[in-house]
């Protein structure tokens, strides 16, 4: 019998391996173009050194090399002094999509899906056909171990191609190089002004950057002090959505359904485990893997009825106030700083903390809109500004109060830097390429709640200096008819010229007594000393540049 | 003997003068001139000031007039010692050469003017300063003797102005007067005085016609009061039948004004009365009319509300009710439309007759 066009479908229909989908879907990874491709792959690199000394407790030393290879072509270098990875696990961690340490747990860390090294290493042997070189050291007592490592796209498993031992004169660290299509510019979304950024909201880390002009420039830290260890979190209930209880149930090792709450999540005590069972009508008792699909749904509805207490908060490692201004310093010579560090806060079951930081006045220009920096567990965002909830918080906020104009949902236009910083156990992003956040309406409640608090501050300076103004404005005022009731007393009173002058005087002393001392305002350039010009420059000046060139 | 105002103008400055050495702040105080400041003084006839004062000193709302005032005093000073004079306008731009202190409009300059004659309570003759404005035109049976510029006695007869009048002076008060007639009448419109003047109504009625050409100024004011207190003869106002006629010409001629609340002692008609265009006029006598405007209508309501003169007369009250209730004005040229010379026939002898429909 001859087939039917149904059967002939079947036939040509196979598995797609994921690989083989990003292969052909880039962009969800944030290699859509050649200029992006670079920054991401740099970054990639270097999110995962940074959370790699964290975790170990080590205060990170980072390299990055970035070589111009000619047509287009780069050779990325990040090095780091982190634990190193064990030699069994290189393979996998940069040549398989999806394999990662963090997608299962929740713990604040920069690279959340694991993806983006292995993405990188993929994009690299599309665009250059190269294999990626990778150099581990785990231990002074240990040689390094050296991998050159491809990706079979379509069964999603690493191709070794060369497997080695190596003398490194290094303790422990990791280093990855990887050829790559690329363009490097130096402003606006760059691999310099990532590195930056990276620096400025990480001050205890000391980068290493030699750009593709050969140029060495160092970001030192600016403390000794490691950020707060984060912790691991269970999950909690009310985050849960129906799929992943599904796969929690059936992957328990735990016993009863109430030894499942009580166990597998974060703030269930076995009241509160019981009380969720009885109001799904599904027995304490019961074992997990007989759970079925409609009794999870009972659950699901159960917990959204129950009252838990939120989920713990300590798990969170903010910069801190004191750390996110002196960063602000570094980068922008102003009038006038404040930052705040709100409370943690919840979305979904997960918890977050927003920081805001704000740099006002000084060199800025007053007619621009203001400069929006985003991060997002210690990474700077750099694409995507508007489609960001940062974004979309700071625009939905009246920054007229606080001394800035402003048109409807637009940014707020004065002399002002505006830094955003969210961390949380899970950062919710709106793609894969990690750079722009979701819009959960509790996450952006919390932000406008810390921007109107660091807006409150910044009015207290504003209205003062507007007062001091103002007050100048008056004097200076008055101050013109004194002349005029000196010279008044002088014709009717026939005084001479020293009496004259003395009446002048005497009427400028008491203008000044009378109104108080007024507090010098103005601005001075050499007072930062924080300000760091070579590093606020890195950007910044290519723009000047690249405009007269064309 | 040292001049009073010019020890006046020396001891304001003193004051001044000394605060500042004892690092006090300087102030310059005058009363505040205005309707809300004055009482009506029944008894002595015109509106009297009250106590409130404005004070001006070192402060950013106040320190320009401050210096203004002061500068202004010296230029009075030298305006007396050298025996000069200096017209409003001419004060005005003086001051041009102050610099920052000069005046922009001739209305700051002038009220500057009117705070120091406050300040002083004199006229602002004895400060070195006088009107430009028009004082009013006489004529009927009057003899005047006035000098002329080099001191010499003139003789002024007013029968003998022709078709024209006498102009009152800037000064009056070293005028004297002969008179055989038997009372003044005092005319609002140059238009009405025009037509009385030259029909010889003053023959007629054996009076003085007085043209005061809108809001009497302080010159005719003092004119006709001198006139009528001297020769004891009665005032009779007439003016259009309005608002504007009733509150800023008749009370101001009668009881003085809210701004000249300072010198209005002298330079008010007390005796005056009203004898017409009132409302009951305009209905006895079915004048042809206009609506009353906006303006005219606030006018009223405020006069019933804030005028001390008004308050205190119930016949003025009733009128202007009347007034507003009927909606309508009429001029006081309007009698025109029974005979263009109604007005001398009938109108002005029927109402001279009869004091009942008069208005205080």
């Amino acid at each position: 019998m001859a087939p039917t066009i149904a059967e002939e479908m079947a036939r040509k229909q196979r598995e797609i391996s994921i690989a083989e989908f990003f292969e052909k879907n880039r962009h969800l990874l944030g290699f859509d173009n050649k200029r992006k491709a670079l920054l991401t792959a740099v970054k990639e690199a270097v999110d995962n050194a940074l959370d790699a000394c964290e975790e170990a407790n080590i205060i990170p030393d980072i390299i990055v090399e970035v070589i111009e290879m000619g047509s287009d072509r780069y050779r990325v270098i990040v090095e780091d002094n982190g634990p190193g990875i064990v030699k069994n696990q290189i393979p996998k961690i940069f040549a398989k999509l999806l394999y990662g340490s963090k997608f299962h747990r929740l713990k604040q860390s920069r690279g959340q899906q694991g993806i983006g090294i292995s993405a990188s290493v993929m994009y690299s042997q599309l665009t250059t056909g190269r294999a990626a070189r990778i150099l581990s050291k785990i231990s002074p007592n240990k040689p390094a171990h050296y991998y050159e490592l491809k990706i079979d796209t379509s069964k999603n498993k690493p191709l070794i191609l060369k497997d080695e031992e190596r003398e490194w004169d290094k303790p422990h660290g990791t280093r990855v190089e990887l050829d790559l299509e690329g363009s490097y510019i130096k402003a606006g979304q760059s691999v310099d002004n990532y590195l930056k950024q990276t620096a400025i909201i990480n001050p205890h880390v000391t980068i290493t950057y030699v750009n593709p002009k050969a140029e060495q420039i160092i970001f030192p830290r600016a403390t000794e002090e490691m950020p707060r260890q984060t912790s691991e979190i269970k999950p909690h209930p009310y985050g849960v959505e129906l799929g992943l209880l599904l796969k929690m149930l059936r992957n328990t090792p735990f016993r009863t359904l109430q030894a499942f709450f009580v166990n597998e999540f974060s703030r269930v005590g076995a009241g509160t485990a019981k009380l969720i069972c009885e109001q799904a009508l599904v027995p304490p008792s019961i074992s997990p893997h007989k759970v079925t699909r409609e009794d999870a749904e009972k659950l699901i509805n159960a917990i959204q009825k129950t009252k838990i207490i939120s989920p713990p908060t300590d798990c969170i490692s903010p910069i801190g106030e004191e750390l996110l201004e002196k960063g602000l310093r570094k980068e922008v010579n102003a009038e006038y700083y404040c930052a705040v560090t709100r409370n943690p806060s919840v979305y979904r079951g997960n918890p977050f903390q927003v920081e805001v930081g704000i740099a006002y006045g000084g060199d800025q220009s007053q007619n621009e809109p203001a400069t929006l920096l985003r991060f997002a567990n210690r990474v700077p965002l750099l694409y995507q500004q508007g489609g960001c909830a940062i974004y979309k918080s700071v625009v939905q906020t009246n920054w007229k109060p606080y001394g800035l104009n402003q048109s409807n949902g637009a940014l707020p236009i004065g002399p002002v830097t505006i830094a955003v910083h969210i961390a949380s156990v899970w950062v919710p992003f709106t793609s894969e390429s990690k750079e722009a956040i979701a819009h959960y309406p509790e996450i952006i409640s919390e932000i406008k709640l810390a921007l109107q608090e660091a807006g409150r501050k910044l009015q207290k300076y504003t209205l003062k200096k507007r007062r001091v103004k103002e007050e100048l404005k008056k004097r200076s005022y008055i101050e013109k008819y004194i002349p005029h009731v000196a010279i008044g007393l002088k014709e009717i009173l026939d005084l001479k010229k020293y009496e004259t002058e003395n009446i002048e005087n005497e009427l400028r002393k008491m203008l000044e007594k009378h109104r108080g001392k007024l507090e010098d305002m103005g601005f001075d350039p050499s007072k930062n000393i924080d300000f760091d010009e070579e590093l606020a420059r890195i950007g910044k000046e290519e723009e000047k540049e690249t405009q007269e060139e064309q | 003997m040292p001049n009073k105002v010019l020890m006046q103008i020396r001891n304001t400055a003193l004051d001044v003068y000394n605060k500042i050495k004892k690092k006090k702040q300087p102030t310059l105080t005058t009363p505040i001139r205005a309707l809300s400041n004055v009482t009506y003084n029944v008894k002595a006839g015109f509106f009297e000031l009250n106590g409130k004062m404005k004070t001006r000193t070192l402060t950013a709302s106040t320190v320009k007039s401050f210096a203004q005032t002061l500068r202004m005093m010296a230029l009075s000073k030298e305006l007396i010692k050298n025996n000069d004079i200096a017209t409003k306008r001419e004060a005005y731009y003086v001051s041009k050469n102050w610099g920052d202190a000069r005046f922009n409009e001739q209305s700051d300059s002038d009220s500057v003017m009117d705070d120091i004659e406050a300040m002083f309570g004199v006229n602002r003759e004895q400060i070195g300063f006088i009107a430009d404005e028009h004082g009013g035109d006489v004529a009927g049976k009057l003899i005047v003797h006035d000098k002329n510029e080099k001191g010499k006695p003139v003789r002024i007869d007013c029968t003998k102005m022709g078709s024209g009048a006498y102009s009152i002076p800037t000064s009056v008060e070293h005028l004297k007067f002969e008179t055989s007639a038997k009372f003044i009448l005092a005319i609002e419109t140059k238009g009405m005085f025009e037509r009385l003047n030259r029909h010889g109504f003053w023959k007629k009625a054996n009076c003085i016609l007085v043209s005061m050409g809108g809001v009497p100024s302080r010159a005719c004011r003092r004119f006709i009061r001198k006139l009528s207190d001297e020769k004891k003869l009665p005032v009779y106002v007439f003016c259009d039948g309005d608002f504007y006629g009733y509150m800023n010409i008749y009370r101001t001629l009668k009881v003085g004004s809210g701004n000249a609340a300072h010198i209005n002692e002298y330079f008010c008609v007390p005796k005056a009365k009203f004898i017409g265009i009132t409302p009951k006029d305009i209905e006895e006598y079915k004048l042809p009319t206009h609506p009353l405007k906006e303006v005219d209508i606030k006018r009223g309501k405020d006069a019933l509300k804030n005028d001390p003169f008004v308050l205190h007369h119930k016949e003025w009250q009733k009128a202007i009710k009347k007034q507003l209730q009927m909606k309508v004005r009429a001029e006081q040229q309007a009698l025109a439309k029974w005979g263009l010379n109604f007005v001398i026939d009938k109108y002005l002898p029927e109402k001279l007759k009869n004091p009942k429909t008069w208005l205080p």
